[in-house]
């Protein structure tokens, strides 16, 4: 994607991953910050699914031909679903980091975390000029 | 300058050819001595569920193939017998050729290291002076030669301040690090089991004191540190520095990469260090070898003594003890294992048998060459060229595009640089559209290695220039006349002609994410 | 120069630069400098004073062998282009050194039938306390086992190293020459296994989370494993997987072998024995003795492991005009980038000792290989053999050998040694200097390498039996008179 990106019905933690968040699931992924600061994503490899996410922990990691990643967990649950095209398609992250993209859907174990995260404008607030 | 980009050298149309795809069923070079022995049943020999079912599947070349292949190889090197090489913090000054004789002499590379100490007295002698020079120039008393490179030294390091800590009960967690540091230092602190903490950068481009005392405290092992940093500036403050960590109880580590500029002029001892490595490869000249081998010797202070590794070289001067008495009034030199079990101290081992001996050897001729004051003289050489070069770069007007990064000018005459100097190529991204790897790219058409990109980190499209005591005048000058022509270059032609470089070289631009993404290491068969 | 700069002096660099209180002020203490000529000479005097492997008929093994290395290594090895330049960071200049790295991977990849080898690591005991790493940060156990029969070297490297990044080590046993297995699997399973727990090493708590079990093949005695019974043994009877949240999860514990690489043409192989880490020292391909260093390390591994593994990869790669080429791959798992979260803190790789090995392995090809296997084997048992029929000299064990073998003198090792090396003979490795060990007491470890002919068999056979004789004599005539 070219252009700085992020898209008004998503949630962001401050460390560059977003959340979207339907009833008690929540899809999550990373920024277009963090795509663009990594360059090309190379490897991603999801945790197993029953996997218990802890909010603000990291529990996964994103590799660029230059850098690691640690992805952090916006918000605390256990994972229901990994996007396994991305072993064949790391690239993804970088074209649609909200779309094809995205990495893991866990199940909410505690919903109202999500009032501690931050929406898109002042998201983009906290990444400067 | 115009790129040839239709025309293929000859050394690019040649393709690559692993020599496992050469050879022919047959084909070999070896030939067996003559079996001399009487012959015995293979299932009583090695019974048959412990063989190998198929040969591994080696090359089957003859040997003028195998020396064919091999030498062309080495015609796709670039290397510094060929050409200048300003990698910064790597110091690339030239290799004797002298060293390779001596270390050839078979009194050397046919010993074995478990010949018993009285009968290689010449190899553990030659340990023993290599330490007292390498204790002479540190400044620090007590030396262990076993690390086998730069990292394996910081590895040695963080263990003995952590052996330190523990026999006084104490149990501290933390090493600091300023921002600046070689990527090897955090990852040595993690595989020693204790944990980074980072230090900022003041705008002189030393360590931030203010940071250092609010996170200097008693659960802190250790401050790692080079002096001159890998900005290629020396630390004004570094004596408070040391107040500061010791004060706290903690020991101070010095990085030897960019020893260099400070050989016979400071010393890591007299500046407080407790616990110094030596790169055997930097400073004494050990060739690079494409990346290995090295040696990292480390030198420490007598608080830390007792817990180095084991063996010691010692010598014995009434020649009395030791494994078995020589004649009177000659030191037996010998290998120390100190206390067994529980009683010992040491933190052990690092390695097998006592180090890299073979580095030993060429890193002695060269002290032995130089003596102290070519070592002298080889520091301030390097420091002069640098600052030479340093300067023919602010005049040939790249500093708008390659200011220096730190620090701001200073006083009459300009900034000042130790034994190497980075600039940010952030005003030539933004202004010119070519970035610090384009510049390094077409440097390769212009017969030059690029200095070292992108470290430190902290610094924006960070170009890292150590041009060694090795280097003439002439080649300072030819070199700043190729960035200037670069620069020129992308100022009328656009920044195209580097974006697309190198065009003269074996290959040119490499697809390193296709290789991440599906790495292919070995060659298919 | 000075002009350009814009100081008076060179002085004036140091003096604008270094506060004066750590300003060194007199000359370094050291002898004068010397022309070529007298520091050859220098250095060939200090050369004389060893008895190397050029002076005596020397059977010393013990991980560092006295094999024949052919002059076309030492005429690529002393090349400017192999033996001058750094580590390939310019992929486009350094085609040459990036696919010497890529063939020598494919080398031990095929020697140890593991698919995927690095580009090597500094040697023997320092490459296995590396695996143990890769073993604990793939399953955060808390454990090695290792087997006594590692090279002593190895053990107490992984322990220097293991105590850094806090895993326990427990040692088991050997019985009849050979890995204990029984002793094994308990270990391996939790329980308390028997024999020695050196230095005080307890187990603490009952804790099945065995990160890694370690043995030698051959081992240090020279025998020959069932490496496949000790990776079977590892995998089998292990703990069941804690499925809870996350961190701690152990799987079966890691499989690192210590692999003797000689061996490798006639010795099944470790990636055929359930092996999932062979590392090893790799002096005898290629390299030189040199007192026991520079060498290199060999780490090959299963695929699942190679985002773990320590050092440097080279990777085929295509250039922009679609050219086949060669660069550093997956260096994010390396110390310059990912920093505190690396796979190690290797920086290197021992890139020309490497050269050394790769081209060796062309030369002896994939039958020479297997003949200098079965030439080794064939000299080895004739050795223990004849050896064995001698007054005073017994078989440690009765395994099968390849290369080096132990026996047990009854005499002082260490006077016998002084009555060979006045024969010009050096017997081998006295085993108890080197493991510590009560009951390696009166041993010694016999090296053959293809340099050791029958003739030098026969004259070692000879030369240590009289030196036994003598010896046994001397003590019989001391305790008579005492």
């Amino acid at each position: 994607m070219a252009e700085a990106n992020y898209p008004a019905e998503l949630l962001y933690h401050p460390e560059h991953d977003w959340a979207r968040v339907e009833d008690d699931l929540a899809t999550l992924g990373i920024t277009w910050y963090a795509q663009d600061a990594l360059g090309e994503v190379v490897f991603f490899e999801p945790p197993a699914v029953g996997t218990m996410l802890a909010k603000d922990e990291p529990y996964a990691e994103v590799e660029s031909v230059k850098a690691v990643s640690d992805v952090l967990a916006p918000l605390s649950g256990e994972i229901v679903e990994v996007n396994e095209a991305l072993a064949d398609d790391p690239g993804a992250i970088n074209v649609d980091p909200y779309g094809e993209g995205w990495l893991v859907k866990i199940r909410l174990t505690d919903p109202p975390e999500r009032d501690a995260l931050l929406d898109a404008a002042a998201y983009s607030a906290t990444l400067g000029g | 300058m115009t790129p040839v980009t239709e025309l293929e050298l000859p050394l690019q149309r040649e393709r690559a050819r692993t020599i496992f795809e050469k050879g022919a069923t047959g084909r070999r070079a070896f030939i067996s001595p003559r079996l001399d022995v009487p012959e015995v049943d293979a299932e009583e020999l090695l019974p048959k569920r412990f063989r190998r079912g198929e040969p591994p599947r080696l090359p089957e070349v003859s040997e003028p193939e195998i020396v064919r292949h091999y030498v062309g190889l080495s015609k796709r090197n670039f290397d510094l017998d060929s050409g200048f090489y300003p990698l910064g913090s790597c110091t690339m000054k030239h290799n004797p050729r002298l060293h390779e004789r001596v270390a050839a002499l078979p009194g050397h590379a046919r010993l074995h290291p478990l010949q018993d100490p009285e009968r290689a007295q010449g190899a553990l002698e030659l340990m023993w002076n290599l330490q007292q020079a390498l204790a002479e120039i540190s400044g620090l008393p007590h030396v262990s030669l076993q690390p086998s490179a730069g990292s394996h030294g910081e590895l040695a390091g963080v263990l003995l301040t952590r052996a330190y800590h523990e026999a006084k009960g104490e149990h501290r967690h933390k090493v600091l690090t300023p921002d600046t540091s070689h990527g090897t230092n955090p990852a040595t602190v993690t595989m020693a089991g204790l944990e980074v903490v980072k230090l900022a950068t003041n705008p002189d481009g030393g360590v931030d004191l203010d940071d250092l005392r609010a996170k200097a405290d008693a659960d802190v092992a250790c401050l790692m540190l080079t002096n001159p940093n890998t900005l290629g500036l020396f630390d004004q403050n570094i004596q408070e520095i040391a107040a500061i960590v010791h004060g706290v109880g903690a020991t101070l580590y010095y990085d030897g990469a960019n020893l260099n500029a400070v050989m016979g002029l400071s010393r890591p001892g007299d500046m407080g260090f407790d616990i110094v490595h030596f790169n055997l490869h930097k400073s004494f000249t050990q060739p690079h070898g494409g990346g290995g081998p090295g040696s990292g010797p480390i030198a420490v202070s007598d608080r830390i003594a007792p817990f180095l590794p084991r063996p010691l070289v010692v010598r014995r001067d009434d020649g009395a003890s030791g494994p078995r008495p020589g004649r009177r009034g000659s030191p037996t030199f010998d290998l120390d294992y100190g206390r067994a079990g529980s009683e010992s101290k040491s933190i052990g081992r690092l390695r097998g048998f006592q180090g890299n001996y073979g580095c030993f050897v060429r890193s002695y001729a060269y002290i032995c060459s130089l003596g102290g004051d070519g070592l002298k003289d080889a520091s301030e050489t390097a420091v002069l060229n640098a600052n030479y070069l340093l300067a023919r770069l602010k005049e040939k007007s790249v500093a708008e595009y390659l200011p220096l990064a730190y620090p701001p000018a200073r006083g009459a005459g300009g900034s000042l640089c130790m034994h190497e100097f980075v600039l940010s190529g952030g005003p030539m991204k933004r202004e010119l559209q070519i970035k610090t790897l384009d510049l390094a790219k077409r440097l390769l058409d212009f017969g030059f290695h690029p200095p070292t990109v992108y470290f430190p980190l902290l610094v924006e499209e960070a170009l890292m220039i150590e041009p060694t005591e090795t280097e003439t005048k002439e080649t300072l000058d030819a070199f700043a006349d190729a960035i200037a022509e670069i620069l020129k270059e992308a100022e009328t032609d656009g920044p195209e002609v580097a974006q697309n470089a190198p065009y003269t070289t074996p290959v040119r631009r490499l697809d390193e994410v296709a290789a991440a993404k599906h790495p292919v290491i070995r060659q298919a068969l | 120069m000075l002009a350009a700069i814009g100081v008076p002096s060179v002085e004036a660099l140091f003096d604008r630069q270094i506060p004066e209180a750590v300003r060194l002020r007199r000359p370094l203490e050291l002898p004068a400098g010397m022309g070529e000529q007298d520091v050859f000479a220098h250095l060939r005097a200090l050369a004389a004073r060893n008895v190397s492997a050029e002076d005596e008929l020397s059977f010393l093994g013990a991980g560092m062998y006295d094999h024949y290395v052919p002059a076309l290594i030492d005429m690529l090895m002393e090349r400017s282009e192999f033996l001058t330049p750094y580590t390939p960071y310019q992929p486009e200049i350094s085609q040459g050194g990036l696919q010497v790295m890529f063939e020598y991977q494919t080398a031990i990849s095929e020697l140890t039938a593991l698919p995927v080898a690095n580009a090597s690591v500094y040697e023997g005991p320092s490459a296995v306390a590396a695996a143990g790493y890769l073993a604990k940060l793939h399953n955060g156990g808390k454990r090695f086992v290792l087997s006594a029969g590692l090279h002593p070297h190895s053990i107490e490297t992984l322990r220097t190293y293991a105590h850094g990044y806090g895993m326990e080590v427990v040692e088991v046993p050997l019985r009849d020459g050979v890995t204990d297995l029984d002793a094994w699997t308990r270990a391996i399973d939790g329980d308390t296994p028997s024999g020695a727990y050196p230095e005080g090493h307890t187990l603490k708590g009952a804790g099945r989370q065995v990160s890694a079990a370690i043995f030698a093949q051959p081992n240090f005695y020279g025998a020959v494993e069932d490496a496949a019974a000790l990776s079977a043994a590892a995998k089998s009877g292990s703990a069941p997987r804690d499925g809870a949240a996350g961190a701690g999860t152990v799987n079966a514990p890691v499989v690192i072998a210590q692999v003797d690489p000689i061996t490798l043409g006639i010795l099944a192989p470790p990636g055929e024995c359930g092996v999932d880490v062979a590392v090893g020292e790799g002096q005898p391909l290629g390299n030189r003795l040199d007192f026991g260093g520079p060498s290199f390390g060999f780490f090959a591994a299963r695929e699942e492991y190679l985002r773990r593994m320590p050092g440097r990869i080279a990777g085929e790669t295509k250039d922009v005009d679609g050219r086949r080429g060669f660069v550093l791959t997956l260096q994010t798992r390396e110390q310059h980038i990912r920093r505190e979260k690396a796979t190690s803190n290797i920086c290197t790789a021992q890139a020309l000792n490497a050269l050394a090995c790769v081209v060796y392995l062309t030369w002896l090809g994939r039958q020479g290989i297997v003949e200098l296997g079965e030439l080794l084997l064939a000299r080895t048992h004739y050795a223990r053999e004849t050896l064995s029929a001698l007054d005073g000299v017994e078989p440690l064990h009765t395994q099968p050998v390849i290369r080096e073998f132990a026996v047990r003198i009854d005499a002082d090792v260490a006077a016998v040694k002084r009555r060979c090396a006045a024969e010009g003979v050096n017997p081998g490795v006295d085993l108890q200097a080197i493991t510590g060990r009560e009951e390696d007491r009166g041993g010694l470890l016999v090296a053959i390498t293809e340099q050791r002919s029958r003739a030098d068999i026969d004259r070692l056979t000879e030369v240590l039996g009289a030196a036994i004789a003598a010896t046994d004599q001397r003590s019989a005539s001391k305790m008579v008179a005492a």
